[in-house]
C-alpha cells in the first residue's frame, strides 16, 4: 500500500432505485412495488418505504402483498431501465471524482482519495451528495472508508464515515453479513457465535479457512484493507464528434468543403481506431450571428472513407445560408454501425460501391427509405410473394422462383363481366373490348387463413392466363364462393 | 428494306430512348437482360402499377434492380439526372405521366452521355420529347402457337430507318428471336 495519502473510499447504496426511478416520474404517495414474473409468481421486486412500513418486503408474492395492503398500487419491473439509470448516477457520480465504478447492480463505489478536499472534507460532501439526491428523489445509503470493503459495510449496515486508518475499530460491531458474505455462510458463521465482525477478526484464522475456504478471510483482509482491491471504472463509449473554430468567417462553398475535408479526416481516422463506420453524419455550421445551420447526410451503407463522403455532402452545403458567415464547423457521426476491417481479395470484391453512393446521394434528394428494391418472401399468394424494402437497410437476395408463369405487373383486382367457372370469351377490360384467343388456367390460390386480408375476403381464386385476340396477355381470375371475375395483371 | 434487327436493338448506349404502348415493360425488361449491369427504375410513389418480381425473373434477376419512389415528376427527373451521370448504372428506366420539355430531355439526353448509360423512359402514347434518340411502339400480339410474340415497331430513330419486328422471349435463355413478320 502506498505510504502517501491514505486512500478513502465513498460506496452509495440506493436501497429503493427501481421504485425510485417509477416514482420519480410521477409520485405516488401510497405504498407502491415493482413486480416481476419469478419463478412462475409475480413477486416483489423492489417497494418504496410505505410500502416497507406496512410490512411487506422484496421477493413477497405480489398477491400476498395485496392481501395485507389493500391500497397497494403496481408496476411492472423493467431491469434493463435500471441499469441505465445506474449508468446515469455513475456519470453523476463523477462530478465528485474521475474514479467511479459500479457495485453490484444497485450501488456505486467512487475512490475519493485526494478530491474530498475540493468539497470541504469528507463530511461537507458527503452531505451534498445527500442533498442532491435527495433532491432528485433517489434515496441513498452512503459509507465511506479506507476500502472497498469497509464502504460498502458502512453504507449498508452503519452508514456513516468510517475514520482512516482505524477500520477495525469502527467495522468490529458491525455484523458478518457486513463483509459480503452469503447468505449460508453468515448464518453458519452466527451459529459458531461469530456474530460481528470483531469476533471474527479475533477468531483463529486456520480454522475458519479450514471449514469456510479462502473466501471468507480474503473478504475480511479486503474490509480491513490487508488484501488490496481494485475499483473498475467505466469507459466513456467513444464519441464520434469533431470540430474546427476559424479565426475569419468563411462563406465559399469551396472553404466549406475544404473545411469539412479536414474534420472528415479526423472524424474517419477516430472511425477507424474503433472499427465503426458512419451511418448517418451531420455538420453544423454557427454563423457569427450565433444562428446555426445543420447538414445531415444519411449513408446507404457504413462507411469510413473520407473521399468518398465528402462528394455527398456537396449538395446539402451548397444549400446552407452563410450570412455574414461561417465561423465554426462541427461535424458528429450520430449513428454508427460496426464495419469491421476486411480481407481485401480479387475474388470477393465489392463492385457496388458506386451503387451504395448513388443511392446515398439520391436519398439526400428523396429520402433513403423511398430507394428500395425486392427480396422475396415465403408466401404463394402473388401480391405477398415479395417485399419491398429500403435498399439501403437490406442486403440483395436471390432464390426466386415460381412453378407457373407470372405477369409483369400487378394491379388492384379490377372487375370484369362474366359468369361461371370459364373465363368469358368476350369481355370490356378498361373500356376495350376484348376477344379470348387462350385460355391456360386455372391455377387455384386459396387464401392464408392466418392472416387476415381484406382483399382475399373473397375466399378462393381460379387463376387463369387469358391470350386475348388483340394482343394483351392477361392474368384473371374467378372466385367460385363468390362467383365474380377481375382483373388483376398483365403479362409481357 | 428493313434494317435488320441487330442495328436497332439494344439501341444506342450513353443515349436516351422512349417506349410507349402496352407491351412498354416488357421492352424495358428485355432491354435490362441484354444490357446486363444494374437497373434503376423511377417512378411516382402513387402509381397503382406495381412491378411483379416473380414475373420479371424470367429476364433479370430482381436483385439487380433497385427502385426509387419520388413525389412528383420533377423529382424524377432530377434522379434520373443524377442516376445517368453517376456511371453506376446500366439502364435507368422512368415512367413519365406528363410530357417533358425539350430542355428536360436534353439535360436528361446529355447526363447519359455523360454517364455512359442508357435511358429509358416509358411514355404515354403520343407525349414524345423531341430530344430522345429513338422512340419505339410495343404490343403483345396474339400466336396459335407463341405466348411471349411482340410487336415492336421503331416510330422515331435519329441514326437510322424506321422498322417493324415481330420478337419472342425465349425464357430459358432469356434472348430474344426476331420472327419473320411473313408469319401472318
Amino acid at each position: 500500500m502506498s505510504d502517501g495519502i491514505q486512500r478513502r473510499v465513498v460506496s452509495l447504496w440506493f436501497p429503493q432505485l427501481a421504485s425510485d426511478r417509477v416514482l420519480r416520474q410521477h409520485l405516488i404517495d401510497a405504498p407502491f412495488v415493482l413486480t416481476l414474473k419469478q419463478k412462475n409468481a409475480n413477486r416483489i421486486y423492489c417497494l418504496n418505504g410505505d410500502a416497507t412500513r406496512k410490512g411487506l418486503h422484496r421477493g413477497m408474492s405480489y398477491a400476498d402483498a395485496r392481501a395485507f395492503c389493500p391500497s397497494l398500487q403496481s408496476a411492472p419491473a423493467d431491469p434493463a431501465q435500471d441499469e441505465r439509470f445506474l449508468h446515469v448516477l455513475r456519470r453523476w457520480a463523477m462530478r465528485y471524482c474521475p474514479w467511479v465504478g459500479l457495485e453490484g447492480c444497485d450501488g456505486l463505489v467512487l475512490n475519493i482519495t485526494g478530491s474530498a478536499h475540493l468539497w470541504g472534507g469528507e463530511p461537507a460532501m458527503i452531505t451534498d451528495m445527500r442533498r442532491r439526491l435527495a433532491h432528485a428523489g433517489v434515496s441513498v445509503r452512503i459509507g465511506v472508508g479506507d476500502t472497498r470493503g469497509a464502504g460498502w459495510a458502512m453504507a449498508h449496515y452503519g452508514e456513516g464515515i468510517a475514520p482512516a486508518r482505524d477500520m477495525l475499530g469502527t467495522l468490529a460491531p458491525l455484523p458478518v453479513a457486513a463483509l459480503r458474505l452469503s447468505d449460508d455462510m453468515s448464518v453458519a458463521l452466527q451459529r459458531l457465535g461469530l456474530r460481528t465482525i470483531g469476533d471474527l477478526a479475533s477468531a483463529a484464522r486456520a480454522p475458519l479457512t479450514r471449514r469456510f475456504g479462502p473466501g471468507l478471510l480474503l473478504r475480511l483482509d479486503q474490509a480491513l484493507g490487508h488484501q488490496s482491491e481494485e475499483i473498475t471504472p467505466l469507459a466513456d463509449p467513444p464519441h464520434y464528434g469533431v470540430r474546427m473554430t476559424l479565426p475569419e468567417p468563411i462563406g465559399l462553398l469551396s472553404d466549406v468543403m475544404a473545411g469539412t475535408e479536414r474534420l472528415l479526416v479526423q472524424l474517419c481516422a477516430k472511425l477507424k481506431a474503433q472499427e465503426m463506420g458512419a451511418r448517418m453524419l451531420c455538420v453544423i455550421l454557427r454563423r457569427v450571428d450565433q444562428d446555426e445551420q445543420q447538414v445531415e447526410l444519411r449513408l446507404a451503407r457504413p462507411l469510413r472513407d473520407a473521399k468518398r463522403i465528402l462528394p455527398l455532402f456537396e449538395r446539402g452545403l451548397s444549400e446552407a445560408e452563410a450570412g455574414f458567415g461561417i465561423d465554426q464547423l462541427r461535424l458528429e457521426a450520430t449513428q454508427v454501425e460496426s464495419l469491421p476491417a476486411q480481407q481485401i481479395s480479387h475474388v470477393s470484391g465489392r463492385a457496388s460501391d458506386k451503387l451504395d453512393d448513388l443511392i446515398s446521394r439520391l436519398g439526400t434528394r428523396i429520402g433513403l427509405e423511398n430507394i428500395q428494391r425486392f427480396l422475396p418472401a415465403d408466401s404463394h399468394i402473388p401480391e405477398r410473394s415479395f417485399i419491398i424494402a429500403p435498399a439501403a437497410y437490406s442486403d440483395p437476395q436471390s432464390g426466386w422462383s415460381s412453378a407457373n408463369p407470372r405477369p409483369l405487373c400487378l394491379f388492384p383486382p379490377e372487375p370484369i363481366a362474366g359468369t361461371g367457372p370459364h373465363p368469358p370469351n368476350r369481355f370490356r377490360w378498361r373500356r376495350m373490348s376484348l376477344t379470348m384467343g387462350r385460355a391456360t388456367g386455372p391455377e387455384r390460390i386459396a387464401p392464408e387463413w392466418w392472416l387476415s386480408d381484406e382483399n382475399w375476403r373473397t375466399g378462393l381464386r381460379d387463376y387463369w392466363r387469358v391470350e386475348t385476340k388483340q394482343g394483351r396477355r392477361l392474368w384473371l381470375f374467378y372466385t367460385p364462393q363468390n362467383p365474380g371475375w377481375f382483373v388483376q395483371g398483365e403479362f409481357a | 428494306m428493313y434494317s435488320p434487327f441487330l442495328h436497332v436493338f439494344p439501341p444506342a448506349g450513353a443515349r436516351t430512348h422512349e417506349v410507349c404502348g402496352s407491351g412498354a415493360y416488357g421492352f424495358a425488361f428485355a432491354l435490362a437482360a441484354r444490357l446486363g449491369g444494374q437497373m434503376l427504375w423511377v417512378r411516382e410513389a402513387w402509381g397503382a402499377v406495381q412491378l411483379n418480381p416473380s414475373g420479371f425473373s424470367d429476364f433479370i434477376d430482381p436483385a439487380t434492380l433497385t427502385i426509387c419512389d419520388t413525389k412528383d415528376q420533377k423529382d424524377v427527373l432530377a434522379v434520373t439526372e443524377e442516376a445517368l451521370r453517376s456511371n453506376a448504372v446500366a439502364l435507368v428506366v422512368i415512367t413519365l405521366s406528363q410530357p417533358i420539355g425539350l430542355t428536360e430531355g436534353r439535360r436528361l439526353q446529355l447526363a447519359a452521355r455523360d454517364g455512359k448509360a442508357t435511358g429509358l423512359a416509358i411514355i404515354p402514347e403520343g407525349m414524345g420529347s423531341n430530344a430522345v434518340e429513338s422512340r419505339w411502339r410495343c404490343s403483345p400480339a396474339f400466336d396459335v402457337k407463341d405466348s411471349t410474340l411482340q410487336k415492336w415497331e421503331l416510330i422515331k430513330n435519329k441514326s437510322g430507318t424506321l422498322g417493324v419486328w415481330y420478337v419472342r422471349w425465349d425464357t430459358a435463355s432469356r434472348r430474344l428471336t426476331v420472327v419473320s413478320p411473313a408469319g401472318e
